[in-house]
């Protein structure tokens, strides 16, 4: 029997294909980089830290930045930049534990509404439709209510709010790659309910929720900075990046630094995922993975 | 010879730039004549499509470039002309029909609109004499009632008439070249004859030179006067079509011709080729559906039920073992339906299926599962039939793991073992789908289904996303793997010649009916049922010597479409 000549170029192993394509796209690489200066600002925050965050009286009151207090301090002299560094810990576990809680959950509904069909789907994927006419932050409000004030709290409630979004587009994969022959290959081989969802499904869903998760930790931070800002969130004296915007409300004209500086710090991190996010999807992208 | 109407010159275009740069198109060059038909013919990957894009100005605009050549088209070079003087030709003095007749009109304008633009545009026509113009062509292209028409949107129209809108809007414009891009591909083959014998007539009497560019060689024959071989971006024959499929010079012709399969050429022998000496011989009923009837319900609005489409009625037939039974049919047929509701992919409404003695539709849960052991299916686009996130070893290994056949170290021998057996390495297993062409992604299902030992494969249009001569050797692996393990195969299909080579019984669907089945020689010989005979009669012959006359539209409305009843012994057909 002749065989067609059988061409397929080694290729190194996958997961280093992947970092590589994601410093190759600016985007990505900008945002990694990011990234991973927040995270290891969080783990070794005691050591980089100049001051400790907590202490009161590190330094003069409101004094403004200067080369021993390089973002200046608060009004009870604590270090503006210890407690950004401290802050960073907050709120890479907000985005994580948030995002966490609405993805694995919304990934569950997602996936059972998706694969079971009929009655299960409806029911499952009306009663999403329902949250989802509530915008996110009312949800989140109502959950505080329910479970109380506090920074943790307020992580589980924004993870709650979020689950319905996550449901949903977990939903519309599952529903396209059911109709793909591959799923259907596997059905006719014999392969089991378990299988078909984690072995079939899960693998081609998660890599699009990867990117939607990465997006999503940004605006889990923001919702946590907002909550913290309206006092539900963070509370005293925790070093959280909203918190301690709303906590230099009153003194924006005297001591401009201590709303500044949280408020960069907030917006680089939200660049910082959104960028990541969108590195990571053209590393996903199929059409990416061809070349 | 009549005047060179378009010359190319040492066209080459490539993709991408420095390491990654992959010449498509290299030094192509041809000339075509007023009023003659130029075949540009080869397999995917040749760049046929690619040199025709480029004439156009069409080619994608990142990544692609002309690196070199000329192609003069009134003393001018379209490879070199701006952007708004292209536009001008384009459209105007060159048309372009595409494959895919669904996508390629707007959906959301209505068919007047869209004829009569490029009129009001290129041609400077009042609206009212463009509408008038555009009605003329539609009754030209054969469509009924055109100012009916000419109100529809493109949806309102099933395939073949898109088709024949793009004609119409092409040569309303009446232009010195008329570019086809595989026209007929993604039509049923009694539409794509009705469609070439259009383009025909319309060549003959506007006198429009006409490229086709096609891989099919049924077509090339019926439609061309000369043909242009391609094959990865160089030409390797260009001739007179009738010279071409007498004598072809090159190997690589050669080798495209011998692949193509020929309707007629098993006519005289009731069963495929023999591959194997002492092949195994067709055995017992493995396989018996009895009356299967699906109605897919219509999505009906708040107020309304929606319109039921009836995909499966009555549909009987068995399947023994060794045997092939082809399901032929034309889209919409309700062949696919039946081979998916053989596997219990589809829930039949009524009947029975019954594998080796044991009801199926009576099972379920994981009894069900164990008899899909049974049964396992091909299906047509190896592109998306093999899951992209999974390794070779895994897909091949994994309905051996389902049933427990095998695990661990036997496991992956049996793995390499069944690589081995369908022609692929052993060293594959780590590698994934989007790494194997086509044909080798195509041996790989077969590989996997394989491995539990199946008394029945279900193979729906196998080889019908492979180019020929890929095609050629999957079905040898077919009949090779059916005569050493005796299996039976249900192959569904719509290409008549694949089907001959193929089966030994065939069953011809339409409309979720089977209207004839038989032997397959009685069958294709001697069809009793005005359809079939239709259906043989369209098929494109891979010779431009045969000629053939128009085709007799089909009165689908008398068509027999009742119970069946036994003309001679064991060949049924529908009255």
């Amino acid at each position: 029997m002749t065989t067609e000549t059988i061409e397929a170029p080694a290729r190194p192993e996958r997961p280093q294909r992947a970092y590589a394509a994601l410093f190759r796209s600016p985007s990505g690489a900008v945002g990694l980089v990011i990234v991973a200066v927040l995270v290891v600002c969080a783990i070794l925050a005691p050591y980089i830290a100049p001051h400790d965050p907590l202490v009161m009286a590190a330094g003069p009151r409101l004094e403004p930045p200067s080369l021993a207090h390089w973002m200046g301090t608060d009004q009870f002299g604590r270090d503006v930049l210890s407690r950004i560094i401290y802050g960073s810990r907050l709120t890479l576990m907000i985005g994580t534990i948030a995002v966490g809680i609405s993805l694995s959950a919304g990934l569950l509904l997602g996936l059972v509404a998706g694969y079971a069909s009929g009655w299960t789907e409806r029911v499952l994927m009306r009663i999403v439709d329902v949250l989802f006419s509530f915008t996110e932050i009312v949800i989140a409000l109502a959950c505080i209510a329910i479970l109380g004030v506090g920074l943790v709290n307020a992580m589980i409630a924004i993870g709650i709010a979020s689950i319905p979004f996550y449901a949903r587009v977990t939903h519309s994969i599952v529903l396209v790659e059911k109709n793909k022959p591959y799923f259907e290959s596997a059905v006719a081989a014999g392969a089991s309910h378990a299988r078909l969802i984690f072995l079939h499904l899960l693998p081609n869903v998660i890599p699009t929720l990867i990117v939607i998760g990465t997006l999503g930790v940004s605006t889990a931070v923001l919702a946590a900075a907002g909550l913290s800002f309206l006092g539900l969130g963070a509370q005293p004296p925790q070093p959280e990046w909203g918190f301690m915007l709303s906590s230099s409300r009153d003194l924006i004209s005297r001591a401009p630094w201590m709303m500044i500086f949280p408020g960069l710090a907030i917006a680089i991190t939200v660049l910082g995922f959104n960028l990541l996010g969108d590195g990571v999807r053209e590393v996903l992208d199929p059409r990416q993975r061809a070349r | 010879m009549s005047e060179t109407l378009l010359e190319v010159r040492n066209l080459t275009v490539s993709f991408g730039r420095g390491a990654g740069r992959n010449v498509a198109v290299n030094g192509l060059s041809y000339e075509l004549a007023r009023g003659e038909t130029l075949a540009i013919v080869g397999e995917s990957g040749s760049g046929k499509s690619v040199s025709s894009l480029a004439l156009l100005g069409l080619l994608p605009r990142q990544g692609a470039q002309v690196e070199g050549g000329q192609a003069l088209f009134n003393g001018r070079d379209l490879l070199t002309l701006s952007d708004t003087e292209r536009r001008k030709i384009r459209g105007d003095r060159i048309a372009m029909i595409f494959q895919e007749p669904m996508t390629s009109l707007t959906p959301v304008l209505r068919i007047g609109l869209q004829m009569t633009e490029a009129l009001v545009e290129h041609k400077g026509m009042r609206q009212r004499e463009a509408d008038e113009k555009a009605r003329e062509m539609l009754r030209l292209v054969e469509l009924d009632d055109p100012p009916r028409r000419m109100r529809q949107f493109p949806h309102e129209l099933s395939g073949g008439m898109r088709q024949r809108v793009m004609i119409a809007m092409a040569m309303a414009l009446e232009p010195d070249i008329l570019i086809a891009d595989e026209p007929t591909t993604a039509l049923d083959v009694t539409v794509q004859a009705q469609i070439l014998d259009l383009m025909r007539g319309l060549k003959d009497s506007f006198g429009t030179a006409i490229l086709l560019i096609t891989h099919d060689m049924g077509v090339v024959a019926e439609m061309a006067d000369r043909v242009v071989v391609m094959n990865h971006g160089v030409k390797v024959e260009e001739g007179e079509a009738t010279a071409l499929f007498a004598e072809p010079q090159a190997a690589y012709t050669r080798r495209l011709l011998a692949a193509v399969p020929r309707l007629g050429a098993l006519s005289q022998s009731d069963a495929p080729r023999q591959v194997v000496e002492a092949g195994a011989p067709v055995g017992k009923t493995v396989l018996r559906a009895d009356g299967l009837c699906k109605t897919f319900a219509g999505r009906g609005g708040l107020f309304s039920r929606g319109t039921a489409t009836v995909a499966m009625s009555d549909v009987s037939f068995d399947l023994r073992a060794g045997e092939t039974l082809a399901l032929v049919g034309e889209s919409g047929s309700g062949k696919s339906t039946s081979g998916r509701a053989v596997l219990r992919l589809i829930e039949v409404d009524e009947g029975q299926i019954d594998l080796e003695g044991t009801d199926l539709r009576r099972l379920g849960g994981a009894a069900l599962r164990r008899a899909r052991r049974g049964m396992q299916m091909v299906f047509q686009d190896p592109f998306a039939s093999l899951n992209p996130r999974m390794n070779v070893g895994r897909l091949v290994a994994e309905p051996m793991t389902i049933h427990g056949i095998a695990r661990g170290r036997d496991l992956e021998d049996r793995v390499v073992e069944l690589l081995e057996r369908v022609g692929l390495e052993a060293d594959h297993t780590r590698r994934f789908p989007h790494e194997f062409s086509g044909g080798q992604r195509q041996r790989l299902c077969i590989a996997r289904a394989l491995g539990v030992g199946p008394k029945v494969i279900v193979a729906d249009e196998p080889t019908s996303a492979l180019d020929v001569s890929v095609q050629a050797q999957v079905l040898e692996l077919m009949l090779e793997l059916q005569q050493s393990l005796g299996l039976a195969y249900l192959f569904i299909s719509h290409d008549m010649a694949v089907v001959e080579e193929m089966s030994h019984r065939v069953a011809v669907m339409r409309e979720g009916r089977i209207v004839e089945s038989g032997p397959r020689r009685a069958v294709l010989n001697n069809p009793r049922h005005p359809y079939t005979s239709a259906l043989l009669a369209a098929v494109p012959k891979p010779d431009p010597t045969a000629v053939r006359g128009k085709i007799p539209p089909l009165d689908l409305e008398k068509l027999p479409m009742g119970p069946l009843s036994e003309v001679e012994p064991g060949h049924w057909v529908a009255t």
